[in-house]
């Protein structure tokens, strides 16, 4: 979140808070949650062009050609900027280094697709010969394949293209397959493929304004929902121009939302959110956390996100009981670094099992478990300060400044200083510094009631051999423990103001402008409370509503000239059967 | 077989059709080394080349900087490694980072500003680095355009970017290095048959049908998005150039050795996977320049924030730099210093990588401009002042080299200029506000 935006378009309730932790913290206050996108003075939403992040390649390619091609290679790393990888794919390109992966990943990806095993069921079509090129049959591939990959039908000039392509690379190999393999290599590099470009049409219904075209409804609903390209159903509704109604739309949000794949939406989403890409790279010192291993840090995650699956979808419990639910998903290796007992069924490789923290352990709720302290924490010990200010960042959508520079931090965390053996001390050593103390004192209240949980997330009273206090504050709640932390978050205005942003960047691939601010504060906060906090009804109320497809003006003359002739129109809409 | 000396580019190509095993002709006959290896026939020398080196956390202020200006007879104690390469380098001392009123963002300020030329105004990088704007002059006819490396096992921890947010990933792992520049895609300019792969025409036609879309995409994108458009259309560049390459039997470099395939050293921040991969690194980057696979190199010994650690200790190299008290009969943070002393000598790995391929009478290191640069002065207060600065090689006969510059106050840019003016980067002018100068460090220039 910019600090430019901060301010602007704040109800006056908003203001009056973030006026008074302001005095509560001197002039090195938060900048409240408050992220508005750059387009502020516009009246419609704004068409996004988003580089497909990793997953979303990885499940195209998957729901297109099935789980036996691979997918080789390395992704470039996602952008995050508001506090989203959904938002930063919306400024990112492709690198020189990047593009050469992309590259080789397409080759390999298409090489598999045409070869003797694959093509029967993938090409569909035979050639007339395997040594010359057959326009028919690549045609016919290359049309159904690309609508896929391009999320539309191709143009009837994108289509002979890639025909020409094929048939000039079948005659320099000698071979159809090769030909037809490498044009399909070209398409999963290209731009149309690689970007989400979204385009716009004039509004039928209000005269003067543009909507997102059928197409990039049907893109934008899916990568929101299913975190996945449309399918050939959403297509068709596209096509035929029943998401432009709002029964149509509606029917289609209910499709989605009734699929088991809405699962893999809300974990994008999550995973998102939660910064969970920080895990590809996350280290701790071996030495010192014998117990950490790269199993922790996938059962760590696995863990969370069971968690929040368990609870938003099938429980279709309250949000804001993730940070206080004793319900949660363990492996043995997680109970041992917790420290709790649980029991597992035998001669199972790698179980997962449901439980329930006892009422005598603060464990409770996602900021609890691994996947929080442990990504938030040093390589080889906690840090009260990068949780407090994880907590406000994700969780909050606060943001927290800087450090000043030339400041002496001596004191902070010498662990070996015999005066200051736990992290609390330190820090209050820290705190005497004036241009220190406001910052810290909006994060480490909150990072130290965190401290009941090593760098790992494994579980502790002492450090150092003295005992751990971990009563806080946060935003004028006090609490004694970790539990007291959860409820604490539980019952701040902040963490359900933030999840309803967050969703809505995370579908619109933007912050909100002004007019989408006034609805997402104000309709949808207010449905999402009124509705008891469901994260479905959350879903639900974002994919079915106007503004969320609503799209400024084009920026060129574009839409004067007719609109390009789509393949389909001319080939009779072939539709690829999965 | 044929020996087509005379051959035209389009009769080589029309052979090439039937990929038919010849010896073809070069593209540019002209491109053969002249006896002493060090310049091609023409008499022209062989290509410079840049690099940028980065390091997290600077150096202790007075502990760096050789004792007097000028000729350097003697390095500070912490650049005491790069002893044997004094007549090789420069050491530029007293030059900062001024932020106009801009706030400091601690470990992403100064290395940006260094590298950029412009001091930022938030935590983006929107303008090209410096090793971009370098590339887009000597690197536009080499396989690779630039190469990035990483050794703290973070793709992120990349100091190269593009205009936009993108960053141009690091590599992190030596063997895939290795394979990307010596796979199976490598054509060894010192081979004695070339058998042009029709596979690699069909590619380029195929590439050519994304390219024709250019226009049509870029038809509805508003400027900001039309600049990421463009941006992949030169990243497909590469792509092409590597195709056009791969067609073209390459110039002989005498040089030009193959290494052999590393094996990785434990990917991560640990300091001695960082010190062991990075020196892996070094070794396949100088082959790649002395092998023409690419002309600049961007390499990270370790991020700003430093996540140095040693294997054992709760504390990384960053947490030291706040926290460590200073050892009053020391007079410096001893934890800090060690993991400084690490840093140095992995500079002079990198240097000693470059300065061990002979090239004729001399090295790679010749022909060769590195730019090490860092995030801070001194880390332990996010100092900009005294930005620790170092080149390593003559630049082709263009940078004089075994100085100790003194810059008093002056902009960091001062060095991002002179290097591109000793590359040949068009430009008397560089950086923003109160970063812009034109003033090159006259005293290295040749």
């Amino acid at each position: 979140m910019k600090m430019s935006g901060k301010g602007r378009g704040m109800t006056g309730k908003g203001m009056m808070r973030r006026l008074a932790l302001c005095g509560a913290v001197a002039a090195l206050c938060l900048t409240g949650f408050t992220g508005q996108s750059k387009a502020d003075g516009d009246a419609a939403g704004q068409v996004a062009m988003r580089r497909l992040t990793q997953d979303q390649y990885k499940q195209i390619i998957n729901d297109i050609f099935g789980p036996t091609v691979t997918l080789g290679g390395r992704f470039e790393p996602d952008l995050r900027d508001s506090g989203l990888l959904a938002v930063g794919a919306a400024q990112v390109s492709v690198t020189a280094a990047g593009l050469e992966q992309y590259d080789l990943m397409a080759r390999s990806i298409a090489t598999q697709v045409v070869d003797e095993k694959h093509r029967p069921l993938l090409v569909g079509c035979k050639p007339a010969s395997e040594t010359a090129p057959d326009d028919a049959c690549s045609k016919a591939f290359l049309s159904k394949v690309g609508k896929l990959l391009y999320r539309r039908p191709l143009t009837q000039h994108e289509l002979d293209a890639e025909v020409a392509a094929a048939n000039a690379a079948t005659v320099k190999t000698g071979s159809f397959y090769n030909g037809l393999g490498l044009s399909l290599a070209g398409m999963l590099e290209a731009p149309e493929f690689l970007f989400r470009q979204e385009a716009v049409e004039p509004d039928p219904d209000h005269a003067g304004a543009y909507r997102l075209d059928a197409y990039s409804k049907a893109s934008r609903l899916s990568f929101f929902l299913w975190n996945a390209a449309p399918d050939p159903e959403l297509l068709a509704a596209a096509q035929n121009g029943d998401l432009n109604s709002s029964s149509g739309l509606k029917k289609q949000v209910d499709r989605l939302m009734a699929s088991p794949r809405l699962e893999a939406g809300v974990r994008a989403f999550f995973g998102d959110m939660l910064a969970f890409d920080g895990f590809s790279t996350l280290a701790k010192d071996t030495t010192l956390y014998p117990k950490f291993t790269s199993q922790v840090l996938r059962d760590a995650q696995e863990q969370t996100m069971r968690t929040i699956v368990d609870h938003l979808l099938v429980q279709k419990a309250d949000y804001r009981d993730l940070f206080t639910t004793n319900k949660t998903f363990l492996t043995p290796l997680l109970a041992s670094i917790y420290k709790v007992q649980a029991s597992f069924p035998e001669g199972v490789q790698d179980p997962w099992v449901a439980f329930e923290y006892p009422a005598d352990v603060p464990q409770a709720g996602i900021l609890t478990e691994a996947s929080f302290v442990g990504l938030h924490s040093h390589p080889g010990r906690s840090s009260a300060t990068i949780r407090g200010k994880a907590l406000r960042t994700v969780l909050l959508c606060q943001k927290v400044p800087d450090p000043p520079g030339n400041v002496n931090f001596n004191l902070v965390q010498d662990t070996n200083n015999p005066n200051y053996k736990t992290a609390r001390q330190r820090l209050e050593a820290h705190r005497t510094q004036p241009s220190c103390a406001g910052c810290h004192k909006i994060m480490d209240p909150v990072g130290l009631a965190m401290e009941n949980f090593d760098t790992i997330g494994g579980f502790r009273t002492t450090e150092n051999g003295a005992p751990i206090d971990a009563s806080g504050e946060l935003d004028g709640a006090k609490f004694s423990d970790v539990a007291g932390l959860g409820k604490a978050v539980h019952d701040n205005p902040a963490a359900t103001a933030c999840i309803v942003n967050r969703v809505y960047e995370f579908g619109a691939g933007h912050a909100p402008n002004k007019s989408e601010t006034e609805w997402v504060r104000g309709t949808l906060a207010k449905d999402f409370a009124s509705g008891g906090y469901k994260f479905t009804d959350l879903l639900k109320d974002v994919a079915t509503s106007d503004v969320f497809y609503r799209a400024s003006a084009p920026q060129t003359g574009a839409l004067d000239t007719p609109k390009a002739k789509l393949a389909s129109d001319v080939t009779g809409n072939q539709e690829v059967q999965k | 077989m044929i020996t087509l000396r005379s051959i035209d580019r389009r009769r080589v190509l029309r052979g090439m059709l039937g990929g038919t095993a010849v010896t073809v002709a070069l593209p540019f006959l002209d491109c053969f080394l002249d006896e002493n290896g060090t310049a091609l026939a023409s008499g022209a020398p062989l290509p410079v080349c840049f690099g940028t080196w980065f390091w997290g956390l600077g150096l202790n202020p007075g502990r760096w900087e050789p004792p007097t200006a000028g000729k350097i007879t003697q390095f500070g104690p912490e650049l005491a490694g790069l002893t044997p390469y004094k007549d090789k380098v420069n050491v530029y001392s007293g030059t900062k980072v001024i932020l106009d009123g801009r706030p400091m963002i601690t470990h992403f300020t100064g290395d940006w500003a260094v590298l950029t030329g412009t001091t930022p105004r938030e935590e983006r990088v929107i303008i090209p680095s410096v090793d971009m704007l370098i590339a887009d002059v000597i690197g536009t006819k080499t396989r690779f355009r630039s190469l990035e490396v990483s050794s703290t096992g973070n793709p992120v921890h990349s100091y190269s970017r593009r205009e936009g947010a993108a960053i141009n990933p690091a590599e992190v792992s030596p063997a895939a290095l290795y394979t990307r520049i010596f796979g199976p895609e490598f054509k060894d300019p010192n081979a004695a048959d070339f058998k042009p792969d029709p596979q690699v025409m069909a590619r380029q036609s195929v590439l050519s049908a994304v390219r024709a879309q250019r226009e049509d995409l870029a038809k509805t994108l508003g400027a900001s998005d039309k600049a990421r458009l463009d941006e992949y259309y030169s990243s497909l560049r590469q792509i092409e150039q590597q195709l056009d390459l791969e067609l073209q039997k390459p110039a002989p470099l005498e040089a030009c050795t193959s290494p052999d395939k590393p094996t990785d050293i434990v990917l991560g921040s640990e300091i001695e996977s960082v010190k062991g991969n990075h020196k892996l690194f070094a070794g396949l980057l100088s082959h790649a320049l002395a092998c023409g696979q690419t002309r600049v190199i961007n390499v990270t010994f370790n991020d700003a924030t430093s996540s140095l650690r040693k294997q054992g200790s709760s504390m990384t190299h960053h947490v030291y730099s706040h926290e460590e008290s200073i050892d009053p009969v020391l007079g410096y943070q001893p934890n800090v210093t060690s993991f400084i002393m690490n840093i140095s000598g992995g500079l002079a790995d990198m240097v000693g990588a470059l300065d061990s391929i002979k090239e004729g009478d001399g090295t790679l290191l010749d022909r060769m401009l590195l730019m090490a640069s860092t995030d801070t002065g001194y880390a332990k207060v996010h100092s900009l002042d005294d930005m620790p600065l170092i080149t390593a090689g003559r630049a082709g006969g263009r940078m004089k080299t075994g100085y100790h510059v003194v810059a008093k106050g002056d902009p960091a840019t001062r060095l991002g200029l002179t290097v591109q003016q000793a590359v040949g980067v068009p430009i008397n002018s560089w950086g923003t506000d109160s970063m812009q100068t034109s003033k090159t460090f006259t005293e290295v220039m040749a």
